[in-house]
């Protein structure tokens, strides 16, 4: 007989850590983004995404709001900006 | 790295966590064919919950002090299997995990020459249960257990050099990196991969919990402590001193005004000056003061 | 194949038949000659493995749990303060359900320092979720290590074993010992095929924290993997019997001449040859004595218990261990076997021996037999030596 002991990546959704936000989320304005994926790079979360210019976004579900992203960009292209009600939305 | 599969979102650190930061920057220049040896601390406490794991690497915690001998089972294990030249080995842990209870395993895994990538992520405290002092506690740090009050200025020892202490250890690469210098830290990492034998990287990571700032305040507080001298960015291979990070050097009283773990020292010139002088000896030491 | 050697090399000889992966151990009287012995043979070629020169116990039962966990078999040695040191580990290990053996060469516990047999060190683990085999002879030294990796690494099982052999006497002792030959060894033995392990080909994550909506379950799997146990050890005895000859019945306990027998003495390991020559001598003098070997301690064998003693009206159990402040650890297990049942022993008498290594002779053996009344007597040391006690320190 066994208990709990392994997990798989795969089974592991993870925990929906954007409900955490309780202040500001980041606003990724897409004018001036040079792609230098600085935001992608810096999240704790992993949680940025984008390849293109201007196309860079942040997944909410999980965004903690912590604004690393907007303090790294250098075109400072994300702002963050005030927790809407339903958090999670994108 | 991108929806990055090692190091999945969806984990329970603290928002803005330094280590977060260079845990995910680290498996992603390790790459997906790595196994990771985890000390107890609050990586292994945030990624891997019952039934959640933040890591698409086969991962393994036991406890608190023997990442590096399990580590290094893990890798004798791949000799025997006739796999390990095409399978990484780390074994990661925090500053207490790594110079304190893991000093013993950790030593015996560098004198025995283990192909094997030790990460030390410093955040100068036992952070996860709950910011006491540490043997990498900087000078006159404020935490639960070396407190500031009317009889103390914070902690009264120097950080332990490990890094130095694994140099002597003659291996063949040994190197400290930041989280506020993602992109140099990918490449010392990328750069250790490639060496054969063992390895040592110590990764400077901002608390914002134990250390007192807000959360979006990792770059400036960690660039900070590098560009202050007090947190020298350096590379030896072979035992040789290979590449450091030299800069204009800013006043450590500058570093120490960004975070609340020194507020008490902000009046106290007299222990600012001893500061200063830990922070001007690694600039001398490293010749990190870049020329006129 | 027959030959006369050292219980340490016979088991250095068994190892390499069983063909770990990965060996790591650190130094301790009185387990040095085994590691010694698979030194050589790694150094020889005669055995592939890497051996692990470790700086301590802990590291050295971290590396074999890293190493098994990477889908290896794996071996480790050793005894007292060494097993204290790694006793984390050791939790850790059963915890984890990890398929690794060790050889506990059963030596005495600090303070005071002491090199010598007794039994205090595997039996103070004896939670540790470990199965604990214990050897009488070198033979059954040899014969329960291959056993211990055929049972850890049933699939149903994957629990570490632990082979108990008393230090020195056995370790040191010379006997004529049966070696298995290879083939018949990898008759008996498959290869490991573990349930899961690290491989970058299957990522999974071990070691996981388990919050209170987790974490009982696992130790109630490895309780009812525990009992279950109890009924493979007699399989597998049987199957071992089948390639080998040699039949160790359920491989829990062994009754001699327990049958009608008015006075039993139960124990577990080396004491147990001497318990018989006495029960020999008695026997022909009429005498109805008998012993109960308790081969098996973890799990604990209640129930072949309860039928061996339920007839024998007076039981002395000879611990070689001791649990300061309480009853001694197997005197325990014996009293539970028959608490509220209809039937036991009217008398179940404990007797404390051979601590720190104090020889127990054929005389010691008599005394307890004598000290068996109809007066049950607790925790009662033989061989004691008064002289050395004072009510007052520095007096």
């Amino acid at each position: 007989m066994f208990g709990p002991l392994t997990v798989k990546p795969s089974e592991s959704k993870g925990d929906k850590t954007g409900s955490w936000r309780t202040q500001v989320r980041p606003h990724y304005l897409h004018k001036d983004c040079i792609a230098c994926r600085m935001c992608l790079m810096i999240c704790p979360e992993g949680c940025v995404h984008g390849k293109e210019k201007n196309a860079f976004w942040a997944d909410y579900n999980f965004c903690k709001g912590c604004g690393v992203c907007a303090d790294i960009c250098p075109k400072k292209d994300i702002a963050m900006v005030a927790e809407e009600p339903k958090g999670e939305d994108k | 790295m991108e929806n990055s599969p090692l190091f999945k979102s969806g984990h329970t650190a603290c928002a803005g966590c330094g280590q977060a930061i260079a845990a995910r920057l680290v498996i992603e220049a390790a790459g997906a064919n790595t196994i990771v040896a985890n000390n107890t601390g609050c990586l292994e406490v945030f990624s891997t919950k019952y039934p959640e794991t933040a890591w698409g690497v086969p991962w393994i915690h036991s406890l608190f002090e023997n990442g590096a001998a399990v580590a290094s089972g893990i890798e004798a294990a791949l000799i025997y299997l006739g796999k390990k030249d095409t399978i990484n080995v780390i074994a990661q842990g925090g500053d207490g995990s790594t110079a304190d209870i893991g000093l013993q395993a950790l030593s015996g895994m560098l004198e025995r020459g283990h192909d094997i990538l030790y990460v030390c992520y410093d955040n100068e405290a036992y952070m996860n249960t709950g910011v006491q002092r540490s043997g990498l506690t900087p000078f006159d740090t404020n935490t639960t257990t070396s407190p500031s009050g009317a009889r103390s200025s914070g902690n009264i020892r120097p950080k332990k050099p490990m890094p130095e202490i694994c140099l002597a250890h003659g291996i063949p690469y040994v190197a400290t990196a930041s989280a506020g210098f993602p992109q140099d830290l990918t490449r010392k990492v990328k750069k250790a991969i490639s060496i054969k034998g063992p390895k040592y990287i110590q990764v400077h990571v901002p608390c914002p919990l134990g250390w007192r700032h807000e959360t979006n305040q990792m770059l400036p507080v960690a660039k900070l402590a590098v560009e202050t001298g007090l947190y020298p960015l350096f590379e030896y291979e072979n035992s040789v001193l290979v590449n450091r990070r030299q800069f204009t050097p800013k006043p450590v009283e500058e570093y120490l005004k960004s975070q609340g773990r020194f507020k008490h020292l902000l009046n106290n010139p007299e222990e600012i000056k001893k500061i200063q002088e830990i922070a001007d000896n690694n600039i001398k030491k490293y010749n990190l003061k870049v020329e006129a | 194949m027959k030959e006369f050697v050292e219980g340490s090399h016979a088991v250095a000889q068994i190892i390499k038949a069983c063909q770990p992966g990965v060996i790591s151990a650190y130094p301790i009287t009185p387990q040095t000659h085994i590691v010694e012995d698979l030194a050589q043979l790694v150094a020889n070629g005669e055995l592939k493995a890497q051996f692990v020169n470790v700086e301590s116990e802990h590291s050295a039962a971290s590396v074999v749990l890293g190493a098994s966990a990477t889908g290896v078999r794996v071996y480790t040695a050793t005894s007292s303060q060494g097993l204290f040191y790694m006793q984390e580990v050791v939790f850790n290990i059963a915890g984890m359900r990890l398929p690794v053996v060790m050889t506990c060469a059963n030596r005495a516990i600090s303070a005071p320092i002491n090199i010598w047999n007794d039994q205090q060190d595997s039996v103070s683990l004896r939670d540790a979720g470990w199965i604990q085999i214990y050897a009488e002879d070198n033979q059954e030294a040899v014969d329960f290590h291959l056993i211990g990796y055929r049972l850890a690494e049933d699939r149903r099982v994957m629990l570490p074993v632990m082979v108990c052999m008393d230090g020195f006497i056995l370790t040191h002792g010379m006997e004529t010992v049966d070696l298995p030959e290879q083939d018949k060894v990898n008759k008996f033995l498959p290869n490991y095929n573990p349930l899961y392990k690290l491989d970058p080909a299957e990522p999974i994550s071990m070691g996981l924290l388990a919050d209170p909506d987790y974490y009982m379950e696992t130790r109630f799997a490895i309780q009812e993997t525990m009992k279950a146990s109890l009924g493979y050890l007699s399989e597998i005895s049987s199957e071992f019997n089948t390639v080998f000859g040699r039949d160790y019945k359920d491989l829990l306990v062994q009754e001699y001449q327990t049958k009608d027998a008015d006075k039993v003495i139960v124990a577990m390991g080396s004491v147990c040859g001497t318990i018989k020559e006495v029960v020999d001598e008695q026997r022909a003098k009429g005498k109805k004595v008998g012993l109960l070997r308790i081969i098996t301690y973890r799990p604990f064998p209640y129930t072949r218990v309860y039928e061996a003693l339920k007839d024998v009206p007076r039981v002395a159990v000879l611990d070689k261990a001791v649990s300061l402040g309480a009853y001694a650890p197997l005197a325990v297990e014996m009293k539970a076997a028959f608490y509220g049942k209809n039937k036991g022993p009217k008398v179940i008498s404990s007797f404390v021996g051979g601590l720190g290594g104090r020889d127990i002779t054929l005389e010691s053996i008599h005394e307890v037999f004598r000290r068996l009344t109809a007066k049950e007597v607790n925790s009662d040391f033989i061989d004691l030596k008064p002289e050395l006690l004072k009510e007052e320190y520095g007096k």
